[in-house]
């Protein structure tokens, strides 16, 4: 008697997320794994998010004849931000695979990877967060009230992210040539979303392609926007809202067909 | 009330990296491990085990024997819901506990304390519980003020008894082994010996896979010796051991 794939799929996802201690204690584990014995440890990434945000900030902002008030922060946060979208989107792509001891040893509920996943990204999210404050120190732009709205914002990010991550990571464990791809994929977007350069400097007819048909840029767009005071639009609002939905429905189809699947592809 | 019933129980592991096959391979198969085959789609199809049918219910502590890749870690993992079967029913009531790699998820940067609640955490305890626990399983590993320790410091003996400790402390209603679990010098091997047979007395299902006929003698009351991934012989400990062994 097999149950429906949607039941599959719901109840993994349910016990996985009754097992929200052993998420993040693993969490915690791949974290502090990478910088064991250093005195700064994770710090460590905050430091070179830093440089990098500072020279490609002094660069760019040069090139683009930016005033740095506006640009390092808005650089700041998309860095930021991106390097959170993409690394949960890559590692997301490796989920199951780094984790195939575990699977085959014990049968823990297998989102329970995926979790680990963007619970260890959004460690590392909250040390590089910690630049953007200081930038705006730097540069002397107050931060409004309006900040707030990034965080439910965030949210719905984090709850695009985890879709993207599950249907990736199942159909990675299966077709291995696919974590090169997306890797591929998402430098082309890095280069494709307004990050290193601002969405104004676009001529006009150009920004309507580049940026609505961006589903990254409306994602990017509800956090970063709040964080440099202006309220996003309900456009980015709806695709990311919609971009969830669908997401989540596809996700859920694909994970119940073929969670049964995913031990043997290891 | 713990059961297991296996109804024509198949298990195929596909092969993506192996598209051809050749009579190299055809006449390993003869030698060792299942049978390959091919499916509808063409692909390469190792089926690890074929047509098991059978039922545990409480009291019976089963012995597997087989010979290497004859399908006893496959069928220890089917009863621990790692694999579900690619065709026929598997049903499973009862909560599992596996003593299969009890090493797993150790990491040897951590200090033997949170590598406690690493592995308490995989075999599903809460920090809370683990906690509550902790110092039981400091004292029975005797590793005394090493716990604190980055485990890379650890011998590997200290490695196995706390790996041990931390392992044994469940009760699950089935209870899953690869091999009997001995560690530690002789001091320590006569607790542990002690706490796996209160272990082993106390859970509902044991299924247990060995090549050693005593630990089949002395622990089980019923044998399946596999072979190729199918049951060769399915009985009582002394006659399938007797035909195993060749008597």
């Amino acid at each position: 008697m097999r149950k429906s794939s949607t039941i599959t799929a719901l109840s993994d996802i349910a016990m996985a997320a009754r097992r929200y201690s052993l998420v993040g204690m693993l969490g915690w584990q791949d974290v502090r794994q990478r910088y064991r014995r250093s005195a700064l440890g994770p710090f460590w990434l905050t430091i070179s998010m830093g440089v990098m945000i500072a020279s490609i900030g002094v660069v760019f902002g040069q090139i683009f004849n930016s005033p740095m008030k506006e640009f390092l922060p808005f650089l700041a946060v998309g860095m930021i931000f991106w390097g959170f979208i993409s690394s949960v989107i890559t590692e997301g792509c490796t989920g199951f695979i780094a984790a195939e001891g575990i699977i085959k040893q014990l049968s823990i509920p297998l989102f329970v990877h995926i979790l680990r996943v963007l619970w260890r990204n959004f460690l590392i999210l909250a040390h590089n967060i910690v630049i953007f404050p200081l930038v705006l120190l730097a540069v002397g732009k107050p931060l409004s009230w309006i900040a707030f709205i990034s965080i439910p914002g965030l949210l719905l990010v984090v709850v695009n992210l985890t879709w993207i991550a599950l249907i990736l990571g199942v159909l990675c464990a299966r077709y291995r040539d696919l974590p090169q791809i997306v890797g591929s994929i998402l430098q082309i977007l890095f280069y494709l979303t307004p990050i290193m350069w601002m969405p104004d400097l676009l001529p006009k007819r150009a920004g309507l392609y580049l940026l609505d048909s961006n589903p990254v840029y409306h994602l990017l767009e509800i956090i970063r926007s709040p964080l440099l005071g202006q309220l996003p639009t309900t456009t980015n609002w709806e695709i990311s809202l919609a971009l969830a939905l669908f997401g989540w429905f596809l996700a859920i189809a694909v994970y119940g067909r073929f969670k049964r699947r995913i031990a043997y592809w290891l | 009330m713990a059961t297991i019933e296996f109804n024509n129980v198949c298990v195929d592991f596909p092969i993506y990296n192996a598209n051809t096959r050749s009579l190299k391979k055809r006449l390993l198969q003869v030698a060792t491990g299942g049978q390959l085959g091919a499916d509808q789609q063409g692909r390469v199809v190792v089926r690890a085990l074929e047509d098991l049918s059978f039922t545990f219910k409480d009291g019976d502590r089963v012995g597997l024997l087989g010979h290497n890749g004859a399908g006893k870690s496959t069928l220890l993992r089917l009863l621990g819901g790692v694999y579900e079967p690619s065709s026929g029913c598997a049903r499973i009531n009862g909560v599992i506990g596996s003593l299969i790699d009890i090493s797993l998820g150790i990491d040897s940067e951590a200090t033997g304390r949170e590598n406690i609640y690493f592995r308490g955490g995989l075999l599903g305890m809460t920090r809370a519980e683990i906690s509550k626990q902790i110092d039981d399983i400091i004292e029975f590993s005797e590793l005394g003020n090493f716990v604190d320790m980055p485990m890379r410091t650890y011998s590997s003996g200290m490695h196995l008894r706390l790996a041990f400790s931390v392992s044994t402390i469940l009760r699950p209603e089935i209870l899953l082994m690869d091999e009997w679990l001995s560690v530690g010098d002789e001091g320590f091997k006569h607790k542990a010996e002690k706490r796996m047979t209160e272990l082993v007395q106390v859970t509902n299902i044991l299924v247990i896979a060995s090549h050693s006929r005593e630990v089949i003698l002395d622990t089980c009351n019923r044998v399946i010796w596999l072979e190729h991934g199918r049951v060769r012989m399915d009985g009582d400990p002394e006659s399938v051991v007797a035909a195993y062994f060749g008597g």
